[in-house]
């Protein structure tokens, strides 16, 4: 079986927009959502800058039961809940009746560590030898797959609902996942997307690695600046991103609106050798992997005239740069539009790559391709490969027809999805 | 506290954990927590903490057992209250 994939619904929880409308008016306009955070500062972090969605309190009713409120305090579950909802109604999909789930419709949602406020609080009881005072919801809060179990409940999916783990690499991932059980024919809608808590436990390791910029605490919008000389590290960030994949057959059935159709796409690890490391790309694997998703794609290297990259705002980012140009064996005038989204949104982290893919999509949509904020000093070592024509700074009109986006992870972990516009032929 | 503050609070308490369906008009003393009133098993640890807090007293293992109607929590918080 080889079937059509398309997607049919989109959500977003992003430090820069909790909703489709604000979201892409964010991107377009390039709004920051990093702001400053006097907790950090008071906890003597190095960066005291992060990316955190505004979710108000009147927000979360439209979500949750008062009894799922009751003790909530696990911010992943709340930002991947969100999206999700909002992707699964952005699609036009009911929720399954009371009685019987919707057998053919999937969850892939995927996080890093889910809960870790919670898990902090259960911490404490534990150790008091008050365990019996954890209360019924400490596992699901804190559980990988709490997030896809919370929302296969609120929809009712009764197909394969599981959640994925690839650090940074989640998101991207997990639309593939779908893709691919779709595409054989083992579901016919997978609502895919991915979660990461915001705050200290989470962000506190990639602090101490010395790995995020200290010097913009004072200039918050200033602090995450992929692409650019003056990088200096990756801002930490937070959110939720949700797609609904779905067989061409069952969104032509439903007359569903179709944002773009998934091509194919390759994962694969560059298993710590060569270069790579625990940290570090083999960059072989990174070429590789892009190369595999042309292929799978059934595209040519010619036929990618956009690209949104990894592009942390790290001494990596020209390396990622000089691997999509050998792996598309494109330079200079000729290599696609590049962007990063982290400039305004930060580094989501295990939600990067499904915030992304959600943004990649709204290009699709609007027409637009979003600019790179803070790279007016592009790094000498990206123009040396890429004519800076290619890298947009402000949002400019261009309606991309087919968009390769990749993301990497901790542990030499790669991903690239392959979108491409819809048309019905 | 008379009998029915402790009713009132007891069904402030459990009307929280009923599902979505289920009016709290429907909980009445005889009412039996998981059979009648459809409450999921696993919320009757947290009505078990909220009690406690609520009462400031402490219950055991085999209170909980014990723990099937209203009724049933009604006597067993007063024990509790009239042996503190």
């Amino acid at each position: 079986m080889n079937r059509r994939v398309v997607i049919t619904g989109l959500g977003v929880c992003a430090p820069n927009g909790t909703d489709l409308d604000s979201f892409t008016h964010a991107l377009k306009n390039g709004v920051s959502g990093i702001t400053f955070h006097q907790e950090l500062k008071n906890l003597n972090f190095g960066c005291q800058i992060a990316g955190k969605p505004n979710v108000g309190e009147s927000n979360l009713n439209d979500y949750f039961t008062k009894l799922q409120l009751k003790g909530l305090n696990a911010s992943g579950v709340v930002y991947g809940v969100m999206a999700g909802v909002d992707a699964w109604k952005d699609a036009g999909l009911a929720i399954a009746s009371k009685e019987t789930p919707d057998w053919d419709s999937g969850i892939v949602f995927g996080t890093g560590i889910l809960g870790v406020d919670k898990f902090r609080e259960a911490i404490y009881l534990v150790d008091k030898g008050s365990a019996r005072r954890l209360g019924s919801t400490s596992v699901m809060q804190t559980m990988a797959s709490g997030i896809s179990a919370y929302l296969g409940g609120i929809l009712g999916c009764g197909n394969q609902v599981t959640t994925n783990s690839s650090a940074c690499t989640t998101g991207t991932e997990g639309v593939i996942m779908a893709y691919d059980r779709i595409m054989s024919g083992k579901a016919e809608r997978i609502l895919t997307g991915s979660c990461s808590d915001s705050g200290p436990y989470v962000w506190g390791g990639f602090d101490a690695m010395r790995i995020l910029p200290r010097q913009y605490n004072d200039n918050p919008t200033q602090g995450s600046r992929p692409l650019s000389a003056s990088a200096a590290g990756f801002v930490p960030g937070s959110g939720a991103g949700a797609l609904v994949l779905e067989s061409l057959e069952s969104a032509l059935k439903r007359g569903a609106k179709i944002y773009v159709e998934v091509l194919g796409g390759a994962i694969n690890s560059g298993g710590q050798r060569g270069e790579g490391s625990m940290t570090a790309p083999n960059n072989e694997g990174v070429q590789r992997c892009i190369g595999d998703a042309i292929k799978n794609a059934g595209i040519l290297t010619s036929d990618i005239d956009t690209i949104n990259g990894h592009l942390t705002a790290t001494a990596k980012d020209s390396i990622e740069i000089k691997n999509w140009s050998v792996a598309l064996e494109r330079s200079g005038k000729d290599f696609p539009y590049i962007n990063s989204f982290k400039g305004t949104i930060g580094h989501c982290l295990a939600a990067a790559g499904s915030i992304e893919c959600v943004a990649s999509i709204l290009q699709f949509k609007v027409g637009k391709l979003f600019g790179n904020p803070n790279c007016s000093d592009l790094h000498s070592e990206i123009t040396n490969i890429v004519d800076s024509s290619k890298i947009p700074q402000q949002t400019v009109s261009y309606q991309p027809n087919i968009l390769a986006k990749a993301s990497f992870g901790f542990g030499d972990v790669n991903a690239c999805v392959i979108f491409k516009a819809y048309k019905n032929e | 506290m008379n009998k029915d503050e402790h009713y009132q609070k007891l069904k402030n308490i459990v009307s929280l954990y009923l599902p979505e369906d289920v009016s709290a008009d429907k909980i009445t003393a005889e009412s039996h927590l998981t059979n009648e009133l459809n409450i999921n098993s696993a919320n009757l640890v947290d009505i078990v903490l909220d009690v406690e807090d609520a009462f400031d007293i402490m219950l055991e293992n085999e209170d909980m057992d014990g723990m099937q109607t209203i009724n049933d929590a009604l006597l067993i918080i007063d024990k509790k209250l009239s042996d503190k």
